[in-house]
């Protein structure tokens, strides 16, 4: 089973958000961009589904800041090739990476495309979902298990979760695309040694992307343009409190102590 | 183009979730301002569902064979189809779990923008502007659609239940069920194990999220917990990486929960987990993250270390107990 795992990175959350002197896009300067976490999760799935039922990995990325770190972090732990699409920088949106996803897909072999069920940055939809319309293969979204059909069956059988804790099993006719929620297992680590050891002897294949002129989607990108980009004010709705003493006096004052 | 507004229906087990009235109410004042209906397409349901569905001004069902569950596939293909039989201006869908199948798959077929993760959905001029909740809650991301027809998938919670709910008999119409083409087939819907600890029914909840940093360190919230005659509860990342059982998850795919005092530790307070816990009586929230988009729902807020501030508490509340 040939399967693909589509990456991404956005930028961290876990740093400080600034918006730009427009009011209208992030303040690149600081912008600290990482791995897109649900993406980690499709890619620990499709390790567990090669390990289990064979087959070869590959993961496909835009070229990016850090992203060699990222593919070689990736063949580190047991992906068989990467490829980095360069020369589509400028694409827009998950409309526009998904176009370039697209045709570069139309010429890989693939079975199962795997990726995050959604990233942080989704203004215009998901990514999955747009490559599967594009490529008119079924799709999934919020799936959290998946388990190969008998080979020759061409299929797998998913977890789909909705609220509540409820879950839907669905059977999936190859080739498909899963947006995947939570892999059986968290993400496997790479140890730095690895990832170095690996740098000195694979290479990451890289493909030219034809960036805005591919794609049947809306204009290759989102087609709509951003009014405004906001922080919320902090603590807004919050009143502050200065320590645990203050807290105290809250919970006692609300009748919970 | 009619200068109509479909909201797209969502049922699980016979019954219309929420989402579909929260859709409603945005979506009838949307369409007043637009000068048109609303609709809604009702792909799978039944009669009883029509009937909920009386704040609308016209249902557009498909039936058909394997409709009544949901498929992303033939869902897909039903929508689209009815999409073309309304000619809507603009299409709301639920940023759910089936909305995220169907949103995104919508826009790009009809090959018209799609803006997701939407809190607020107005009339600018000619154009329709929507504004997103993204970057984890940290940013909200005003867009302008145009003046052409639009898909947005709304968070769930960002309109009232009520301003959707009314009983009525609107008028109905049907589309015919595109031809099933068999690429993904429903098999059944498991029920969560019941079992552990009931966190909706608990009057106090600490939360713990990412910021808790090990697995070794949610004794601390337990200790917590226990002196407040509660529950420890989670979020998303924690329940993923094993550390806390799914019956403890709150948010869009977890419970939702409305205690007396939630506790959010080290939460950072994603638009998913605020689904699930933005109703209960006090919020307060410990992140030592200032910007923590948590801190836009609490009621009061700490910007401390969360295990400083389990540890004195629970000595506080020791102390006060005698």
């Amino acid at each position: 089973m040939k399967i693909v795992v589509l990456m991404k990175r956005v930028p961290d959350l876990v740093e400080d958000l600034e918006v730009d002197g427009s009011g209208k896009a992030l303040a690149t300067e600081h912008l600290k961009l990482t791995v897109n976490e649900f993406d980690d999760h499709a890619l620990e799935e499709g390790l567990l589904l090669k390990e289990t039922s064979g087959g070869e990995l590959t993961v496909v990325a835009l070229d990016a800041a850090d992203v060699d770190k990222m593919l070689f972090t990736a063949l580190a732990k047991g992906a068989d090739r990467v490829l980095k699409i360069t020369g589509a920088a400028n694409v827009e949106g998950n409309t526009g990476l998904a176009a370039v996803f697209e045709e570069v897909l139309s010429a890989q072999e693939h079975d199962l495309i795997l990726t995050g069920v959604q990233a942080a940055d989704d203004r215009d939809g998901q990514l999955g979902p747009i490559v599967a319309a594009l490529l008119d293969v079924p799709c999934v979204e919020v799936v959290t298990q998946v388990e190969v059909g008998e080979p020759g069956e061409g299929m797998v059988t998913v977890h789909k979760e909705y609220s509540g804790g409820v879950v839907a099993e669905l059977e999936i006719s190859l080739p498909a695309v899963l947006g995947i929620q939570a892999a059986r297992q968290s993400p496997r680590y790479a140890p730095v040694s690895k990832v170095r050891q690996i740098q000195q002897s694979a290479t990451i294949e890289t493909l030219a992307g034809a960036g805005e002129s591919s794609g049947a989607a809306a204009g290759g990108g989102s087609g709509f343009s951003v009014v405004e980009m906001t922080a919320p004010e902090t603590g807004a709705g919050a009143q502050m409190l200065a320590g645990v003493d203050e807290l105290m006096a809250v919970l006692e004052a609300k009748g919970v102590v | 183009m009619a200068n109509d507004v479909l909201v797209v229906a969502e049922h699980l087990k016979g019954e219309l979730g929420e989402i579909t009235f929260e859709l409603l109410g945005i979506g009838k004042t949307l369409a007043a301002a637009l000068g048109g209906q609303c609709v809604v397409a009702l792909i799978g349901g039944n009669d009883g569902m029509v009937t909920a569905l009386g704040a609308a001004e016209r249902v557009v069902r498909v039936d058909g064979e394997g409709l009544s569950d949901f498929d992303p596939d033939s869902h897909g293909d039903a929508l689209l189809a009815v999409y073309e039989a309304v000619d809507p201006r603009v299409v709301l869908v639920g940023y759910t779990s089936m909305g995220m199948d169907l949103a995104s798959n919508l826009a790009t077929r009809a090959g018209v923008p799609h803006a997701a993760s939407c809190i607020a959905l107005v009339e600018a001029g000619e154009n329709i502007h929507a504004t997103a909740q993204l970057y984890g809650g940290k940013l909200n991301v005003t867009s302008d659609l145009g003046g052409g027809r639009c898909v947005a998938s709304v968070l769930a919670g960002s309109g009232a239940v009520e301003a959707g709910k009314a009983e009525g008999a609107p008028a109905t119409e049907s589309v015919a069920a595109p031809a099933g083409r068999g690429r993904v087939r429903f098999k059944r819907l498991i029920e969560p194990e019941a079992g552990d600890v009931d966190i909706t029914a608990k009057e106090v909840l600490v939360a713990i999220g990412r910021g808790i940093g090990s697995k070794d360190d949610i004794e601390v919230a337990e200790e917590l917990a226990e002196e407040l005659d509660g529950a420890v509860a989670g979020s998303r990342p924690l329940i993923d990486s094993g550390w806390l059982p799914k019956t403890r998850q709150v948010g869009k795919s977890g419970l939702k929960v409305s205690p007396k005092l939630y506790l959010a530790l080290g939460v950072s307070g994603a638009p998913e987990h605020i689904e699930g816990m933005k109703s209960s009586a006090t919020i307060v929230a410990v992140n030592t993250d200032k910007q923590a988009p948590i801190f836009n729902y609490a009621h009061y807020g700490l910007v401390e270390d969360l295990f400083d501030v389990c540890e004195e508490l629970t000595e506080a509340i020791q102390e006060k107990k005698g």
